[in-house]
């Protein structure tokens, strides 16, 4: 005590900010950067969650630089990001500048589209799923067989399988992002299109000069947002595929999902610890790129 | 009722009192288990009787969501924590061993010799140089569900006895819509769920081969028994009459549950939640012998250990309640409470079990049922699940897809051992 009072007031003024300011940073301290330092340190070690760690250096990323798995399901994870994306962004853009100019069940609208955004990703996935199926269960291709048309392999493919469980997980996303594409919207000065209109300036210059510029902190977010959530995503693919996760032949398998794999079905600890360092580099160097790439002069 | 739980009430302190007031001191052990409901129930029953017969001996019992429960036990033993007596999935043996985590069965109490004897043969998967580490109270097997209805309906007498008949009961059953849509499949087919065991321990083994050398350290399919197995089991959908397709109503059980599947080949724990589906009425059967006659099944079990927590008056505690657990009365509650098939013929091939309609074909198969000693049970299921997709969707011929496959599962099993 005697101690505290021998402080000047600024002094004083610190020591109350970091007891205040304890809180967050142990909790950040022990959540969250205890144990991204201690997944870095594994990545250099073996363990099988059960015995002792024993260091290996750098076998772990050898290991994963020579694995072929890991190669397709690098590319998959951009394939998502890059397909993922753009579509939503664009869809989310064209959705919110439509329902922004409606007046009718307005509110009643931005609800629909908001709603599979609160749904559970789990419940979606497996709707859609059951969707996906071949006759006689499949939703689309019953339609598909009763219009004669010949069944078409959605999630049974190599190639149709990705696109078909990135679907719903652009649909989810979604409404998130036109409401925040609304705010941004509701945000731009009227003054603006009002001086556009006397001047009598077509709407494609309209979009493209006053919108689209002013939006920009909006699309900066948008992106950044959704770019870090289509590479972590997990939770759609796992689910539509439970039986064969990531598959079939690893053609739907995202990163996160080898990761789980790797630690909870095979027990190697230091190579998941090592594919998650890798993804984390990821979504470090795409969101510095994206800051970068839009960061308004 | 109020009365009642006075009564227990009263009860309970007069046995505290008793247990404090008694000259021996009572021991306290853990038992470890993962959360099934009925794994769980059946297992209270069994500590129950235990206790009763052993007052000085009290048995906690803990159990955990399986997806935390390996995490949990490798965080406790080391630390002087957790179970006393713990249950593991048997391939698991070799990592616990590894890590220290359990220590070798007493001789006095549980010999070798004896139980190499007293169990069905897969269970010595169990004894490293000599010893016996841990012990399953039951075992699970395959056998072949078939839809009782489906069957009258297409006129066949009863399930098949052979492959060949099996191949020809499918074709009765299978359905197609008017765009030749398969809309019911003969018998599901999936590696994804229990076929994979079937190939391996099954079909490899009834063509004439044997899936690995060198007690598992060797992969040995890609033979011609091997390719001839896997011709077998590819035709169902991939031949020129298919009678299955995989991904048929997303799983090869739901499937069958629906009523769309003639034959379903599963393990016996799928008799509890085939029991409660409606309208659905089916039979079990031994698994269809091979072109010579050659039976063959796959078994996978969970067992009992002891930790190396144990030690002293634990120890001894926990060595009785391993030998209760293992004993043929804690088997037949077992198979009462859980449905699973009891770790000894002596409870198994009693006339009364051996001749259960559901249950008789699961344990008759145990007597020729193999276990396969997994590096690392998912990917290697994942291999097959693959092996199968190469041909399905990429047109690859078959004896190199089996070839890709016993090469990679070949570097599984190469890194687990060469660690």
């Amino acid at each position: 005590m005697q101690l505290y009072r021998n402080l000047t007031i600024r002094q004083k003024q610190i020591a109350w900010a970091w007891a205040f300011l304890a809180v967050p940073v142990l909790f950040y301290g022990v959540i969250r950067f205890y144990p991204t330092g201690n997944a870095i340190l594994i990545s250099f070690q073996d363990w099988n969650l059960l015995g002792s760690r024993t260091w290996t250096g750098l076998d772990n990323y050898q290991k994963l630089a020579a694995d072929p798995v890991f190669w397709k399901v690098f590319g998959n994870t951009f394939l998502y990001l890059l397909i993922g994306t753009p579509l939503s962004l664009v869809l989310s853009f064209v959705i919110a500048y439509h329902l922004d100019k409606l007046r009718f069940m307005h509110g009643f609208l931005r609800m629909l589209y908001f709603l599979p955004f609160m749904t559970s990703a789990v419940a979606m996935a497996w709707v859609w799923r059951w969707f996906y199926q071949p006759v006689p269960t499949g939703l689309f291709n019953n339609f598909l067989s009763q219009a004669g048309i010949p069944q078409i392999e959605f999630l049974n493919s190599t190639t149709n399988a990705l696109p078909s469980v990135l679907a719903p997980a652009v649909w989810a996303g979604l409404g998130f992002q036109i409401i925040i594409f609304m705010a941004g919207l509701r945000a731009i000065p009227v003054s603006y299109y009002e001086a556009a209109k006397i001047d009598g300036v077509g709407w494609f210059t309209v979009l493209t000069q006053i919108t689209l510029p002013l939006l920009r902190p909006t699309i900066v977010f948008i992106v950044v947002f959704s770019s870090i959530g289509f590479l972590r995503i997990f939770d759609h693919v796992f689910n539509m595929t439970t039986n064969n996760p990531g598959g079939p032949l690893n053609s739907t398998k995202p990163l996160v999902l080898m990761i789980y794999d790797t630690a909870f079905n095979a027990f190697d600890m230091g190579y998941a610890a090592a594919q998650t360092v890798v993804l984390f580099l990821i979504l470090l160097v795409v969101s510095l790129v994206q800051l970068r790439l839009l960061r308004s002069d | 009722m109020f009365r009642s739980v006075r009564m227990t009430a009263l009860a309970g302190m007069t046995s505290a009192a008793a247990l404090l007031a008694g000259p021996s001191a009572a021991v306290e052990i853990e038992y470890w288990q993962y959360f099934f409901d009925a794994r769980v129930t059946a297992m209270e029953q069994l500590i129950a009787s235990f206790e009763e017969a052993n007052p000085d001996i009290t048995v906690t019992m803990t159990h955990f969501p399986y997806a935390d429960y390996r995490t949990k036990v490798a965080a406790a033993i080391p630390a002087g924590e957790g179970p006393d007596v713990v249950q593991l999935f048997y391939g698991w043996l070799n990592d616990y061993i590894e890590a220290d985590l359990i220590q070798p069965l007493p001789e006095e109490s549980f010999p070798a010799a004896e139980i190499d004897e007293q169990y069905f043969p897969m269970v010595q998967a169990m004894k490293v140089d000599g010893q016996y580490y841990a012990l399953p109270t039951a075992v699970r097997s395959l056998a072949l569900f078939y839809n009782e209805r489906l069957f009258e309906e297409a006129g066949i007498d009863g399930p098949p006895e052979t492959l060949d008949e099996l191949v020809e009961s499918a074709k009765a059953l299978t359905k197609r819509d008017g765009a030749g849509n398969i809309t019911q499949v003969g018998i599901t087919a999936g590696m994804t769920a229990q076929d994979h065991h079937w190939w391996r321990e099954g079909l490899v083994r009834q063509f004439g081969g044997e899936p690995y050398a060198d007690d598992y350290k060797t992969v040995n399919y890609d033979t011609d028994a091997g390719r001839a197995a896997l011709k077998y089991y590819s035709d169902l959908f991939l031949g020129e009459e298919p009678v299955s397709a995989i991904g048929f109503m997303d799983e090869p059980q739901a499937a069958f549950k629906a009523g769309r599947a003639g034959m379903h080949i599963d393990g016996s724990f799928r008799i509890g939640s085939l029991a409660d589906v409606r309208g659905l009425e089916w039979g079990v059967a031994e698994l269809p012998a091979g072109p010579d006659g050659t039976k063959s099944n796959y078994s996978s079990y969970w067992v009992n250990a002891i930790t190396t927590k144990a030690e002293g008056e634990k120890y001894d505690a926990a060595v009785k309640f391993l030998e209760y657990i293992t004993s043929d009365e804690a088997m037949q509650v077992w198979l009462d409470v859980v449905g699973e098939l009891p770790a000894k013929p002596s409870v198994g091939m009693t006339e009364e079990n051996a001749s259960d309609p559901v249950f008789g074909p699961f344990i008759r198969g145990l007597e020729n049922a193999h276990t396969t000693l997994f590096a690392n049970e998912s990917a290697q299921r994942q291999l097959m699940v693959e092996m199968v997709e190469r041909m399905q969707l990429q047109d690859m011929p078959l004896e190199e897809s089996l070839a890709i496959a016993a090469q990679e599962e070949q570097k599984i099993l190469d890194e687990y051992y060469g660690k």
